[in-house]
């Protein structure tokens, strides 16, 4: 019966991997490749050693881009949201920011750091900083008060009171900011790859289509584009699982 | 014990806590909200004293300033004949809402007060906490695993583990099922029988103050001040059907202006 649950999903897909299949076959009409044109796609990438190359380039420019931002981001917005004060004087400008789209800041991207890795580490660092500053904001403001004021009774110093209350109190919240940014990187990557760098996937599919309308390889990159976006969200996503983190998932 | 010093409510000397004409004003959008008016208060060491009043009247508010969290506006609170200017380990505030940490297991709440303790006889106290609120076979259980009744004594467990000399409890069974609170009300008599706390302990249930305290505080409604204090003259254990029960839970309901019927 579990097997059956399990087994659901896929056999839903294979479905429609034979219905895109026969379809194509139907109206050979180059609407789009068929699966096996995609399969061979990849396998073309795969010789040519390039499939890993960009995957790693891709993966590499996401990695810098919403490391730095935590990084950033995190200890910037805890700190704000500690401190009623801060809060108000940085929320204006962050709402401005924010709404942002960061494809917009390409072309100040490209006049600051050049054509290269640079800009689109900025561009990913972009749109991951915003979204992970309010996350950590609104997590040292939802800890309710009567942690803090146990905390307190019990004697903590300002620093233990950190150590031992505020941060496991925004632990389980964070990760949840931190999986969900790290899905925008990864959208933001393939976007910023199209304009200002010669590797990648999202080179890839701008690539495909400017040399020579390689659509098979257009629909091969957005296929690994997706498996490695659910790989990432898949491992984000097993650190809420951590035992004592569970308790803000399934409060009763 | 405290009931030949509690049977003068005005000020005892020696009082463990001393409350003078304390007021506590809250200001809101520019206005002030008077909460607390000009309460005076004395505690014997080792009294259990409950606070009743209407709901919404500053019984929390109250007892949040005795506990240090909450500045008075004018007036003081004493501890020892000492100001009390904020929270404090000798004095543990247990919460209305479940103030266990989630992200800690039964032991390492319970344990969370001891940091200054050496590892074993943290150990040792943590043990002996367990047992005494029997929480046996729990030590590794998340709170999100346990009844409410058992997180209730998790929290007890926690305040009490620090050895403090004043517990102050705020409603702590509150969302409890009538039951589950039956059952904390004589634990909670067995601990202090056994350990002989201060308590403060705010409650609207009219029936659990006369049950548990010494002395009951019965407050009017907002701005908070003390309408009367109820001497709870019978020796525990408590006959709750006897006629001198009735009579003083039956005294405080009136006192509080709700009838005798519904």
């Amino acid at each position: 019966m579990k097997l059956l649950v399990r087994l659901r999903p896929i056999a839903f897909i294979a479905a429609l991997l034979v219905a895109w299949q026969l379809a194509v076959n139907r109206h050979p009409g180059y609407i789009l490749p068929g699966p096996w044109g995609v399969v061979g796609g990849i396998t073309d990438l795969f010789r040519h050693g390039v499939l890993f190359k960009y995957i790693v380039a891709s993966l590499f420019r996401v990695t810098w881009g919403f490391g730095l931002a935590a990084i950033l981001a995190i200890p910037l917005g805890l700190v704000i949201g500690w401190n009623r004060r801060s809060e108000i004087a940085f929320n204006p400008l962050v709402q401005v920011l924010r709404p942002i789209s960061p494809l917009a800041w390409i072309p100040l991207a490209i006049l600051w750091f050049g054509v290269g890795d640079a800009s689109s580490v900025f561009l990913i660092f972009l749109g991951c900083f915003f979204p992970l500053l309010l996350t950590a904001i609104n997590s040292v403001r939802n800890i309710p008060t009567v942690y803090i004021n146990a905390g307190r009774n019990f004697g903590l110093s300002s620093t233990d009171l950190v150590y031992r209350v505020l941060y496991p109190a925004v632990v389980p919240q964070l990760l949840i900011g931190l999986r969900i940014t790290l899905g925008v990187a990864w959208l933001v990557v393939v976007a910023a790859e199209m304009i200002a760098v010669d590797s990648g996937l999202g080179f890839l599919i701008v690539d495909a289509r400017n040399a020579g309308n390689r659509y098979d390889l257009v629909v091969a990159g957005m296929v690994i584009i997706g498996l490695i976006g659910l790989l990432l969200d898949t491992a984000m996503r097993s650190l809420e699982k951590v035992k004592s983190f569970r308790w803000a998932y399934s409060e009763d | 014990m405290s009931s030949a010093q509690a049977a003068n409510p005005a000020f005892a000397e020696g009082a463990k806590l001393r409350v003078q004409n304390l007021n506590l004003v809250f200001t809101r959008d520019e206005k002030s909200i008077p909460v607390l008016r000009n309460i005076s208060l004395d505690v014997s060491e080792g009294e259990f004293v409950c606070v009743v009043g209407p709901s919404g009247c500053g019984k929390s508010t109250l007892l949040n300033t005795l506990g240090g969290f909450l500045t008075p506006t004018s007036g003081s609170v004493r501890i020892d004949g000492e100001i009390v200017r904020g929270p404090d380990p000798r004095r543990i505030f247990v919460f209305q809402e479940r103030g266990v940490f989630p992200w800690l297991t039964v032991e390492g709440n319970i344990g969370f007060g001891l940091f200054k303790l050496n590892v074993s006889e943290r150990q040792q106290r943590v043990a002996h906490y367990i047992n005494m609120v029997g929480l046996q076979g729990f030590e590794e259980a998340y709170p999100s695993q346990l009844s409410g009744g058992m997180k209730q004594r998790l929290e007890v467990a926690r305040a009490l583990a620090v050895n403090p000399d004043t517990l102050y409890l705020d409603e702590p069974f509150g969302s409890l099922d009538s039951i589950t609170r039956h059952v904390m009300r004589g634990e909670l008599l067995r601990i202090w029988e056994a350990e002989r706390k201060t308590i403060v302990f705010v409650t609207h249930d009219i029936d659990e103050a006369v049950q548990l305290a010494d002395r009951v505080v019965v407050l009017s409604d907002r701005p908070a001040a003390i309408q009367k204090i109820v001497h709870i003259d019978i020796a525990h254990p408590r006959d709750i059907s006897s006629p001198r029960y009735l009579e003083l839970r039956d005294g405080i309901l009136q006192q509080i202006g709700l009838a005798h019927k519904i």
